[in-house]
């Protein structure tokens, strides 16, 4: 990248950044996010899982800032430390499927040919499916871990990173600068690697950075309904189901303290995403 | 014409691929469903090999996918082993509850997110604009299972104005007399309105839940494709011409941007069918995806099976039915 190119796209960062106030919140509270997801273990006051039958049950007080559980744990030590392994899970399946899936679409989209008629049908097959509840069943085959929740989420995200990839590199590979490079000698491993791939970079950055959060609400949604983190782990989905009992009972704290950090971190990811795209791709603006 | 009839036949090999997934998926579910029977302690392992057969599990992939594939044919989807009840009748019983979940709460979303969009994308960077976005955004960040349980916080515990979340009517009313299945619309056939308004009632909460998830894409793509249409040149031309706003609008700009959005609504509804399963969960609404993560819990294959394959089949006939509209409403798009 020149200088001046460099120059232009820090312009573009700037105007995205500060044209919008939202999107400096966004930038600040993800930062936020990543802070607490590291220094959690020695930010909280707590031990997150220590049991006090003593104060079982009590609303937000200067002691325990989000109350305290049905057991007596603090529910702010428990949000606080459960971020990390909600950030973790969502990396892990988008990177995942990312990487996965852009390499699959990538290579039908610039061979063809048989496989890329196999593997986009597949790919129109696993998309006719409802992906949480795949992804549910995907968890109860594999095994109640978490590590599967990262596969599961990982492959019913699969279809719509082979798709963006495949459309990418069929619209791409018959461009002029492919062609020059063809007529250059470069072989196929090189065309790929060093030209359409970097090209196709930023449509596939757009696409996890959106996906984040979506990752987020699916791993939280499948420990809600009890597949992957077990308690007592400190996990926001499984917070919120332990919660829920005691909502129609009054005890909101249980539940809406744990659900708030989920809807921040899925809202925070959504506006970077969005703030990414006018980043990365003006024309995608909406 | 025959662009659609090509459409139509193209589902069916997509068809068969989602037959042929959800049998694997659930053959490689752990937990053999011969074993269920045998929690039984005075079974022995004869029964359970007996039970096994009976099931046809002792037989090879290949021979059992035929059995399922001629089961499919004569509407047989099998039994389930919790309830002990034909799967089919279990989703009959269980279908109307979560379509008239779904439709509501579609028709809620549809109603909020279009004048929000197309309002946005009049005063692009107004008040309204922000507004539109943020709304979206935060629609579509909200987990359903907090949204739905922070509204019954407010408007059941604080408030007291809904009703107990414990499913779709009130324990001491009678339901009507099934005529559709959707009690709404059953009570109204029965001339019983203050039934109707019991049923409707226990609905708002969830189909609110749902419908704000469902908000996001759909005032997206209205604002986005209002902005695109009002920008052309045909727009600019009804302007110069002198027609009024409202009719530029309404006629000119809206007909022509109705495309994107009528492809969005039928992929918001298809979502929608698979995201409902949590909020069934939240409002012990007796609904096809409560039944279907039962059964997930329970190692029940069939009725998971059926529940995937409905669904499928459902979002396969619900893009057809888009393609079919789009291609009505625009010729152009069908060539």
């Amino acid at each position: 990248m020149s200088a001046s190119a460099m120059r232009e796209r820090i312009q573009v960062v700037r105007h995205v950044v500060l044209g919008n106030p939202l999107n400096i919140v966004a930038f600040g509270l993800f930062l936020l996010i990543l802070l607490v997801a590291i220094l959690a273990p020695s930010l909280v006051p707590h031990d997150p899982l220590k049991t006090n039958p003593a104060h079982t049950l009590q609303g937000p007080s200067a002691e325990f800032w989000f109350g305290t559980d049905q057991l007596g744990r603090d529910i702010f030590a428990r949000v606080m430390i459960a971020t990390r392994l909600d950030l973790m899970i969502a990396f892990g399946a988008v990177t995942l499927s990312c990487l996965v899936g852009s390499i699959i679409g990538a290579m039908i989209g610039y061979w063809g040919g048989f496989w890329d008629g196999a593997v986009s049908r597949m790919v129109d097959v696993l998309m006719a499916f409802p992906l949480f509840v795949l992804a549910l069943a995907m968890v109860a085959a594999l095994g109640n871990t978490v590590a599967n929740v990262v596969y599961a989420t990982a492959v019913v995200n699969l279809p719509f990173y082979i798709r963006l990839a495949r459309n990418e590199m069929r619209v791409r590979r018959g461009l002029g600068y492919v062609e020059a490079a063809r007529v250059g000698g470069s072989g196929d491993w090189r065309i790929l690697t060093r030209f359409l791939i970097p090209n196709m970079a930023a449509p596939l950055v757009i696409q996890a950075s959106v996906n984040l959060g979506w990752a987020v609400l699916n791993a939280a949604g499948l420990s809600f309904l009890g597949l992957g983190v077990r308690a007592p782990t400190p996990e926001w989905g499984i917070m919120v189901a332990e919660g829920a009992r005691f909502i129609s009972s009054g005890q909101w704290w249980v539940a809406v303290f744990p659900g708030l950090a989920l809807l921040i971190a899925v809202f925070v990811f959504n506006l970077m995403g969005d703030a990414l795209r006018d980043i990365l791709d003006p024309r995608m603006r909406t | 014409m025959t662009g659609i009839v090509l459409r139509l036949l193209s589902a069916i090999p997509t068809l068969f691929g989602v037959v042929l997934v959800t049998f694997l998926i659930t053959r490689v579910l752990p937990g053999d469903p011969a074993v269920f029977f045998a929690s039984n302690p005075s079974m022995t392992t004869q029964d359970i090999e007996a039970v096994r057969q009976s099931l046809g599990l002792d037989k090879p992939l290949p021979e059992q996918f035929l059995i399922y594939l001629g089961g499919l044919l004569h509407g047989d989807l099998g039994n389930s082993l919790s309830t002990g009840q034909k799967v089919v009748t279990e989703f009959a019983n269980r279908l109307p509850a979560s379509a008239e979940l779904t439709f509501l709460a579609f028709f809620i979303a549809i109603g909020v997110s279009l004048p929000l969009g197309i309002a946005a994308a009049l005063r692009p960077g107004s008040l309204i604009d922000h507004l539109s976005r943020v709304i979206a955004t935060l629609g579509v960040s909200m987990p359903t299972f907090v949204t739905g349980l922070l509204l019954i916080f407010f408007f059941y515990f604080v408030l007291g104005v809904a009703p107990e979340p414990i499913g779709r009517l009130d324990p001491f009313m009678f339901e009507p007399d099934r005529v559709t299945g959707l009690y709404t619309i059953d009570a109204l056939i029965a001339g019983d309105l203050e039934l109707f308004a019991a049923a409707l009632k226990q609905m708002i909460l969830p189909a609110v839940t749902m419908a704000l998830f469902a908000l996001a894409p759909l005032t997206r793509m209205a604002r986005a494709s209002m902005l695109e249409v009002l920008g052309s040149e045909f727009i600019r031309t009804a302007r110069a011409s002198g027609l009024s706003r409202r009719k530029i609008i309404m006629t000119y700009a809206f007909r022509n941007a109705l495309l994107p959005i009528v492809t969005t609504m039928g992929m918001t509804f298809s979502y929608m069918l698979g995201a409902n399963v949590l909020v069934e969960r939240v409002f012990s609404w007796p609904g096809v995806g409560a039944f279907a993560v039962d059964s997930i819990i329970n190692l029940d294959y069939a009725p998971l099976q059926g529940f995937m394959l409905v669904m499928a089949g459902i979002f396969i006939v619900v893009n057809l039915t888009t393609d079919v509209v789009v291609a009505l409403i625009d010729p152009r798009a069908s060539r």
